[in-house]
């Protein structure tokens, strides 16, 4: 028996009153989330278990007890608290997935801190760009990525701290400070800061089709969607060893790579390396993994390794497959019932839900290649595109949208309102991606409804590749779009006229790919670049981007005077 | 020539995918994927500069994390494509 039982059943009761009794939310007037995911733990009775097993790309194994996270991430608060952070400031965490930033994430929290959790192999324009955004007063990172913040350093005059927790006080430059979470003093006891439910938690930036990233506000209270979830589409519980692949740069690490588990008080693992299939499969069988949680980037690579790998491993541990990022096709869901034995349920959510709101679920009919139904709590819809009614018809397109209301909503971006009310038509939260609904309440992907490009389940966005691309020496327009690709959905591609004098060639291609990649981050950049005399524009002189990315998909380019005078 | 051919890939992996001031050693066994120096992204710009260097064009299912592991790795698929 599945933790959600009857999905319908819970859907017509639900009451997010379920999930705040379960986790006493609010109790003793404490609302802090890192409470939640190691004191509360503690408390009733199970520090011993394991909360934490962490893999490096060696093989090396570290295990963390919920006591451990507890006093670890005491240190941590305690530490920042004396090196002058305050509540309400934000702090950026900026490394690879060692344990320090797991736990980091909830020392910071239990402190008030606001949490800026940025992918390391963000450039570092990519990262100054965030960290300018939300005034950042303090980064988290270690002696790999400290070079990046060391050179935009200057530039950030809110940053007033920068602490390396790999560094013991050597290769530190001056202003810089050495922090060993495990050689510092334990702190047995820490009283989370008392923040109200409405408390800012975690901010993560998120990409999209005009202006810089932005970045979208969660609160405290976000726990009580992402529990409830945890347990009811993931299906986690005690017993379970569960896996998130995801990265916590990006909200999926943090909300399910964090959040939700240890309130569960699972035991999670972590696999700090590149992706092997060989590697993965050794991973789940060495940890007998139970619940795995990855994307369909990595399971069409899974896919390509074919079935008889499979074979190899005993995998015969795992019971609960689920994925998130990009819509997981239906040859997905065949593929791992042929090779797992059990189908991956796809969910969908976005950064700015913060917890899943559509999905498939445990014990019910999955339909391979739909995103599944709304989750108990959740109302959703289509919406016409002109008029943002509901559309009552099965099977025609329109936008998703959720009636707002549920607890892990984000509450705005950071400092942009006028861009956080765009988001609402009609009293609907609009997603931005359009799909359809089937006669039996299934929601259908069809696609995203503007031009941000989801690469292996991330978003990026076309305006800060541009940008980008345009302080390149050469380059002297551009366009960036999503083209398909069998693995990642979509890759970026650049369209690029040259500067007079410049010569298209490999040498040139190779020169611009690195130049992105080095100043925003490997998923920006562009996987191939189309040299052309010119881009097509509107009357206005605006670049018709949907036109060229219309060409990459082989879709009908349609009336083209109107995009003239977009 | 092997080794000529191998020091120019360890070369531009240091200068490409490391930091300035890092601190990680770069060999023909030094793990560049699973190590997390090269992502399966930007194994793209690096395959593209095997492929201007030496004229070839590899394939997309023979460019796996596998084959791009390791310098030595890379050197054994360059000899499918003659190039040693």
């Amino acid at each position: 028996m599945s933790n959600i039982g009857s999905y319908d059943e819970r859907y017509s009761k639900f009451d997010w009153k379920i999930s705040i009794d379960e986790l006493e939310y609010g109790k003793n007037g404490m609302y802090n989330i890192g409470y939640y995911c190691s004191d509360r733990i503690v408390e009733k009775g199970f520090g011993d278990r394991i909360a934490l097993i962490w893999q490096g790309f060696k093989g090396d194994v570290k295990e963390f007890t919920y006591n451990d996270i507890r006093v670890y991430s005491n240190v941590i608060a305690k530490f920042l608290k004396d090196n002058g952070v305050k509540s309400g400031d934000r702090v950026c965490i900026f490394m690879d997935r060692i344990p320090e930033l797991y736990i980091t994430f909830v020392g910071i929290l239990k402190m008030g801190g606001i949490i800026q959790p940025l992918f390391s192999a963000f450039g570092e324009e990519a990262l100054f760009t965030r960290l300018d955004d939300a005034k950042t007063k303090a980064i988290i990172t270690t002696r790999k990525h400290a070079g990046k913040v060391r050179r935009i350093r200057e530039r950030l005059p809110a940053l007033e701290k920068v602490i390396v927790v790999d560094a013991e006080g050597q290769n530190l430059k001056p202003g810089e400070i050495a922090f060993n979470m495990e050689t510092s003093k334990p702190v047995d006891s820490f009283e989370s800061e008392k923040v109200g439910p409405e408390a800012p938690s975690v901010l993560h930036y998120t990409s999209g089709t005009t202006g810089k990233p932005k970045g979208a506000l969660h609160v405290h209270s976000s726990i009580i969607a992402q529990y409830l979830t945890a347990k009811w589409v993931l299906d986690i519980t005690t017993d379970d060893i569960y896996w998130c692949t995801a990265d916590p740069g990006w909200v999926t690490g943090t909300s399910y790579g964090i959040i939700g588990p240890w309130a569960c008080g699972v035991t999670q693992t972590v696999l700090d390396s590149g992706f092997s299939t060989e590697k993965w499969y050794q991973f789940i069988e060495k940890h007998k993994i139970t619940v795995w949680y990855t994307a369909p980037t990595a399971i069409r690579l899974l896919m390509k390794d074919g079935t008889n790998l499979v074979q190899k491993y005993d995998i015969s541990c795992l019971r609960h497959l689920i994925s998130v990022g990009e819509p997981l096709n239906a040859e997905g869901v065949i593929w791992s019932e042929k090779a797992f034995g059990k189908p991956f349920h796809d969910s969908y959510w976005q950064t700015e839900t913060g917890s899943i709101v559509i999905t498939n679920y445990p014990g019910m009919k999955v339909k391979p290649g739909s995103m599944g139904k709304p989750f108990p709590g959740i109302t959703a819809t289509v919406l016409d595109q002109k008029t943002f009614e509901p559309i009552k018809t099965p099977g025609k397109v329109g936008l998703i949208a959720l009636k707002p209301g549920w607890p892990s909503m984000f509450r705005a971006y950071w400092e942009n309102k006028e861009m956080y009310e765009s988001k609402f038509k009609n009293g609907w939260y609009i997603c931005g991606d359009r799909s359809s609904i089937d006669g039996d309440g299934y929601f259908w992907f069809v696609g995203r409804d503007d031009d941000v490009i989801n690469t292996g389940g991330h978003l990026v966005g076309p305006f800060e590749i541009e940008s980008a691309l345009l302080e390149h020496e050469a380059v002297a327009e551009s366009a960036a779009v999503g083209k398909p690709d069998a693995v990642n959905m979509e890759v970026v591609k650049a369209f690029v006229a040259l500067k007079p004098g410049y010569e298209a060639n490999a040498d040139l291609e190779l020169s611009i790919m690195n130049f992105i990649r080095k100043k925003l981050s490997p998923l920006a950049m562009p996987q191939e670049i189309e040299f052309v005399e010119s881009l097509p524009k509107t009357r206005s002189g605006k670049i018709m981007r949907r036109l060229l990315r219309a060409k990459e998909w082989g879709q009908e380019i349609g009336d083209v005077s109107t995009l003239e005078n977009d | 020539m092997t080794e000529d051919i191998k020091n120019l890939i360890i070369e531009y992996v240091k200068k490409e995918y490391l930091e300035e001031d890092a601190e990680e050693e770069v060999n023909e066994n030094t793990p560049l994927i699973s190590s997390g120096i090269v992502d399966s992204f930007s194994m793209v710009s690096l395959k593209t500069f095997l492929e201007k260097k030496f004229n070839i064009k590899i394939p997309d299912e023979k460019a796996t994390p596998e084959a791009f592991d390791t310098v030595n790795n890379i050197m054994n698929l360059l000899k499918e494509f003659n190039v040693t």
